[in-house]
């Protein structure tokens, strides 16, 4: 695989952030209970992705390394504000739904590390692809949760109604559990194993292992 | 990266030149961003607070402009104390919560008396007439008081006479998803409009039950399962602001201008 086609796709599976690297797990809980929110944080969170590893690349070369994570951080949180703007002006009803989490968008830790661990060394092309194919690893995560958690939890998916809910005269249960935090956790954890499942390279070998006892030792 | 540059790089000029340059970048940037959209954003805050109006008074329909059919609602300001209507601000523009805060404009609620747990109270509140034709077909008042999380904020719409309920509607709340926010849930709001606020004694009346209200009840409305305390506090929310300390003196001067009638 070329090199770009790499730095994009590598981060959707093989080093998807939040499932191998369990970063950004905060914001994967909070606003993940329906999909429309979900695609609004995933598209700010991709963008602020893609223009601060540009913006930090850019500049790579003339930051001091002494203040080199605030700078980083300035650009990320000035960013971070634009689309928050943006977001206000052009999606009101969703951006209220989001509330602080595209403000905290700032202390996600899949855009600062990747700031640190690849803009600040490649150069501006490949540190945008990058940004863009983190962003979208993310996405596909909050996605997937998002919309079983939608969908078992509310019967619906983007608010039409897919699994008629019996307190309206349907067949269909809600779950409630669905809609609180915990269920994130529960589903994240199941992606996690389908992956590692499918792909054992993922599988972090165990840091100790308990030592079997022979016989003849104890004696 | 050669030698030379490096230790230019990390220069005490160098870092106060990228320092300063970064900063006026970014201020430019977020400050343009801030201002450019600062219109569209009033605007969307100003239309989406008329649209929960529309909502209460059961004008807001998909296919309606907003601006267009929020001409007809009339914004008054009521004193609260005597119940009289008030010239002393614009009731469009007038902001209750920020004047509960204020020493000229807000006072402090008797602990006794704060059912809605809100602390402050601005002395004056905006409301809307809703007129058809001359006649007065609803009045639509401000409420908003503690749950179990947050403060939910909403509007009541009561009857001319300001005896009965015609719709109950929150805009801002952050209660548990999944139960406490079953308070905007259409078919436990559509139980709210008919029912009497006022009991035979003239004390606050509506009731939020355990479990399911008995059919026919003129005052009760059901449980919230799984959200008994944020149900209690709605209808705490609402004792606070049909009472004494609320529009109680504005209610009791449309009940009696009404008998006039």
């Amino acid at each position: 695989m070329s090199e770009p086609r790499r730095i994009l796709i590598d981060p959707l599976v093989d080093d998807n952030p939040v499932l191998l690297q369990v970063l950004g797990i905060c914001s994967a809980l909070a606003v993940t209970t329906s999909l429309l929110p979900a695609l609004l944080m995933c598209a700010a969170m991709t963008t602020v992705a893609m223009f601060s590893g540009a913006a930090i690349s850019a500049i790579r070369a003339h930051i001091p390394n002494n203040i080199r994570i605030i700078v980083q951080m300035t650009i990320i949180a000035s960013l971070v504000i634009v689309v928050d703007q943006v977001l206000k002006a052009y999606a009101y009803e969703t951006s209220k739904q989001l509330s602080v989490f595209v403000g905290l968008i700032i202390t996600n830790c899949i855009i600062l590390g990747r700031a640190e661990a690849f803009a600040a060394k490649n150069p501006v092309g490949a540190s945008f692809l990058d940004g863009l194919g983190n962003g979208l690893g993310y996405s596909a995560v909050l996605v997937i949760v998002a919309a079983c958690r939608e969908l078992f939890g509310a019967g619906t998916l983007l608010g039409y109604t897919v699994l008629p809910l019996t307190s309206n005269g349907g067949w269909y249960e809600a779950n409630g559990m669905m809609l609180l935090p915990p269920s994130a956790f529960f589903i994240i954890g199941l992606l996690i194993w389908a992956v590692r499942t499918a792909r054992p390279k993922q599988v972090e070998k165990p840091e100790y292992q308990i030592h079997e006892v022979h016989r003849t030792e104890v004696l | 990266m050669p030698e030379g540059t490096k230790r230019n790089r990390d220069s005490t000029a160098n870092t106060l030149i990228v320092a300063i340059s970064v900063s006026l970048v970014c201020s430019i940037l977020v400050s343009a961003s801030a201002v450019m959209l600062k219109p569209r954003q009033l605007e969307n805050e100003d239309l989406f607070r008329k649209r929960i109006v529309l909502e209460v008074a059961g004008l807001y329909g998909p296919d309606i402009d907003i601006a267009e059919t929020f001409a007809q609602v009339e914004p008054r300001l009521v004193e609260l104390e005597s119940g009289e209507y008030s010239d002393v601000a614009d009731p469009a523009e007038f902001d209750m919560l920020a004047a509960a805060g204020d020493s000229e404009f807000g006072i402090a609620i008797p602990s006794a008396e704060d059912l809605a747990v809100i602390r402050r109270r601005a002395k004056y509140a905006p409301i809307f007439v809703i007129r058809d034709g001359d006649a007065i077909e609803q009045i639509i008042l401000p409420v908003y008081g503690a749950g179990l999380w947050s403060t939910m904020y909403g509007y009541l719409s009561v009857s001319p006479d300001g005896l009965s309920v015609r719709g109950l509607q929150f805009y801002d709340h952050a209660e548990t998803a999944g139960l406490g926010d079953q308070i905007d849930k259409p078919d436990w709001l559509a139980q709210w409009p008919g029912l009497a606020l006022f009991d035979a004694d003239g004390d606050p009346a509506i009731e939020v039950v355990r479990g399911q209200a008995p059919a026919g009840s003129t005052y009760q409305v059901d449980g919230l399962s799984g959200a008994t305390l944020t149900g209690r506090g709605v209808m705490n929310l609402v004792h606070y602001w049909i009472g004494p300390d609320g529009f109680g003196p504005y209610l009791d001067r449309l009940a009696a201008e009404a008998d006039n009638e």
